[in-house]
């Protein structure tokens, strides 16, 4: 109790209630627009919440990154289309509740759904941040080492059909990291000669370009597309008793948020999908799911909601961010000399917890902001695409000029813009390069330090956790390779049988001709001439 | 295009156009990279393997270099056709756009950040279609209300135009810090 009350007094300030307001309600506008998303938005606002204390800055990022997938779901639902790329579940059900008129109720359901998400994981990971920070302080640089490799590795892992160019680019992001000045033994590393590489580059910089530019010349180069509104008709009250239907979706979707968000790399999309084809499973209309079913749209929302105070755990506990968001937030802790880890748990408990409890006021408010300005709220929807890209460009400008006031900066930036434009262009992630270069620098720093204490080699895990940490990697590589060898299988299956259909029909009919040649063949022929005869069979019996 | 590889392209996430071009410059540059490892880092001797400096741009290049290989290796269509052009030139026009960028950042300091703003906002808007008044009318709206968030509210580091130097001693001061 002692420790809320003292959290409570570390959110009890006029800046940091301005702070959450701004974030939440901003989270929802950014949410609502598509083509802008939550990570456009941090990565603009990184570089002017560094003049900020860490817990007023933090309170905006958190704001915007657990408000946005409330606005994502108003496009999702209204116009199939979904404002933050984790809302793509929720098309699938609300929309078609759109077209039977029922935007109002998907609406309503999507809000409750995810304002029981969001407060479901505060809760149980305030209970849980005791247990927390008796775990954290086993955690030394051996351990945080193979957390960082589990991470990186689970990044790499859950791009499927994509992990090769996912693993080359998270070794581009540590090549990346490794740029300039070694702060060790003080050697230039791939500086080419250049004074300007000698600094290295930038983690927002990277950032801002890959994100934000990149979203923009996106949006500049594509087309305006036309929208057709629908008229919200009903209450927007219903959703919290329909909600109060179906528990048992509810509990198990946010339970999965919460434990899938606390592993590095998994995140919404694996919550989601998990959650989804629980409740599909478990239905009793499971034909209903993709048509309108309400089970469906509880099981996208609440998962989706309940992954960001989670994700915030490896953050806090460990310093390693699981994702892009908290990869940038990451960067907020380092400008103002907060080092997350097991010591932020074990001596600033109060600060951890009082940003479990702003997540959860913010929770409130935007429930409420939704419940009242949803009519004017679905207007945004409406902004020109290619307006948008022009807003973002001047707005990534504030970004990246106002760290260093450095043209080559912004050079980079724009670079790292079109590299972000390509990718996203060729449906390639950018994520792993983010996560590449952070837990680069971490696992180089931890790996250094761990070595130094170790004689032979099986002495890096010979503690508990590094061995679970080590079998757990050791896990998900034999799992992910499996999953491969599958693929594989079933790619040749479908080849064989595309290949027997109709590719090489004379192929096929050399291959009956040998196989009726044969001994057995004959005897088979021999066998259905006696009581099939072919017409065209001389010696056939008539 | 071989008939073994339909399936494959088929099961390919993502679209085929571009793939190859990008995967072969990934992996040329990577093995620039990888030819650079000597030159660019230093083995410090009587210090452990891995505390070495060049230890982690080995292991980062050389991951780029077998992956991207790899990525290029499992391509289903590593040859180039018509549609790969066409995505070509989407990716050169999207310079332009980085030109609007760079040249709003050279002109910031000298001309100012709220009159560069407005103008970037306005002639974009324009460049882009949009001739209404409504549309232009809101590119200055939006353009004022960046500047006044960013640089008069949160004081973000942008420096004041050297333009503002011709302004009256008391608008100037307010100019540089607000606008």
């Amino acid at each position: 109790m002692d420790l809320i009350l003292s959290s409570l007094e570390i959110l009890a300030r006029w800046d940091v209630m301005i702070a959450l307001l701004v974030g939440s309600i901003g989270g929802v506008l950014i949410g609502a627009i598509p083509g802008v998303g939550p990570a456009v938005a941090i990565a603009i606002l990184l570089p002017a919440t560094f003049s900020l204390d860490p817990i007023v800055g933090l309170t905006v990022l958190l704001g915007i990154y657990g408000s946005s997938m409330y606005g994502g779901s108003i496009p999702a639902i209204l116009i199939n289309t979904p404002g933050t790329a984790v809302n793509a579940l929720t098309t699938y059900d609300g929309y078609p509740m759109t077209t039977r008129g029922e935007a109002r109720r998907a609406l309503s359901l999507a809000y409750s759904s995810s304002f029981f998400g969001g407060v479901f994981s505060v809760i149980c990971l305030v209970l849980f941040a005791p247990v927390l920070a008796k775990i954290a302080p086993m955690f030394g640089s051996r351990e945080i080492f193979l957390a960082a490799l589990l991470g990186i590795i689970l990044v790499v892992v859950a791009h499927r059909g994509q992990s090769l160019i996912a693993a080359a680019l998270a070794c581009f992001g540590i090549f990346l990291h490794t740029v300039g000045l070694e702060p060790v033994k003080y050697s230039k590393r791939f500086t080419f000669e250049q004074s300007w590489l000698s600094s290295g580059v930038d983690l927002i910089v990277v950032v801002l370009g890959l994100f934000a530019i990149s979203q923009a010349i996106f949006l500049l180069q594509g087309q305006d597309e036309k929208i057709r509104m629908t008229k919200l008709r009903g209450g927007l009250f219903q959703g919290m008793r329909e909600l109060a239907r179906h528990p048992r979706v509810a509990t198990a979707s946010a339970s999965l948020g919460v434990v899938m968000g606390m592993i590095p790399g998994v995140g919404e999309f694996t919550a989601q999908f998990l959650s989804y084809t629980y409740a599909q499973r478990t239905s009793e209309r499971p034909d209903d799911f993709g048509k309108g079913a309400s089970e469906g749209l509880i099981a996208a929302e609440t998962s989706n909601n309940a992954v960001p105070a989670a994700a915030m755990v490896p953050l806090l506990a460990l310093g390693i961010p699981g994702e892009a968001l908290t990869a940038m937030m990451l960067s907020v802790f380092y400008v103002h000399n907060v080092v997350p880890g097991p010591q932020l748990f074990q001596n600033d408990m109060d600060f951890v917890v009082a940003l479990y409890l702003a997540l959860l006021i913010l929770n409130v408010l935007v429930l409420i902001f939704l419940l009242f300005a949803t009519n004017q709220l679905i207007k945004v929807v409406k902004i020109p695409n290619r307006f948008l890209g022009a807003s973002i460009l001047t707005l990534s400008f504030v970004g990246v000029y106002s760290l260093r006031n450095s043209f080559t900066d912004c050079l980079i930036a724009a670079c790292f813009g079109i590299f972000g434009f390509v990718l996203k262009r060729l449906n390639l992630p950018a994520v792993p390069i983010v996560l590449g270069m952070v837990l680069g620098g971490i696992m180089e720093v931890k790996l250094r330090a761990g070595m130094a204490r170790v004689k032979t080699p099986f002495d890096f895990i010979d503690r508990p956790v590094a061995m679970i940490l080590f079998i757990m990697i050791l896990g998900v590589l034999i799992l992910h390779f499996r999953y491969v060898w599958q693929q594989r299988k079933l790619l040749k299956e479908a080849k064989w049988q595309a290949k027997h259909k109709s590719t090489s029909f004379a192929a096929q009919m050399s291959r009956r001709k040998d196989y009726l040649l044969m001994e057995r063949g004959k005897r088979l022929r021999e066998k259905r001439s006696k009581y099939a005869p072919r017409l065209t069979d001389k010696n056939s019996p008539r | 295009m071989s008939k073994d590889r339909s399936e494959e392209i088929r099961r390919f996430d993502g679209p085929l156009r571009g793939q190859a071009l990008f995967a072969i410059v990934f992996l040329v540059a990577s093995a620039l990279l990888l030819s650079q490892l000597g030159n660019e880092t230093k083995w410090a001797k009587g210090t452990q393997f891995f505390a070495q400096p060049r230890f982690w741009p080995a292991v980062s290049v050389i991951g780029m270099v077998l992956f991207g290989g790899l990525h290029l290796w499992k391509l289903p269509r590593r040859g180039f056709e018509r549609v790969d052009v066409v995505e070509w030139k989407i990716w050169f026009f999207a310079i332009e756009y980085v030109i609007w960028f760079l040249a709003y950042v050279m002109l910031v300091p000298k001309l100012g950040y709220l009159p560069m703003t407005i103008v970037l906002m306005l002639t974009l808007c324009y460049r882009l279609g949009y001739r209404s008044r409504m549309m232009l009318g809101s590119a200055v709206l939006v353009a004022l209300a960046v500047v006044v968030v960013f640089k008069s509210f949160l004081s973000v580091k942008i420096p004041g135009g050297a333009i503002y130097e011709y302004l009256p001693d008391a608008l100037r001061s307010f100019f540089i810090l607000n606008f």
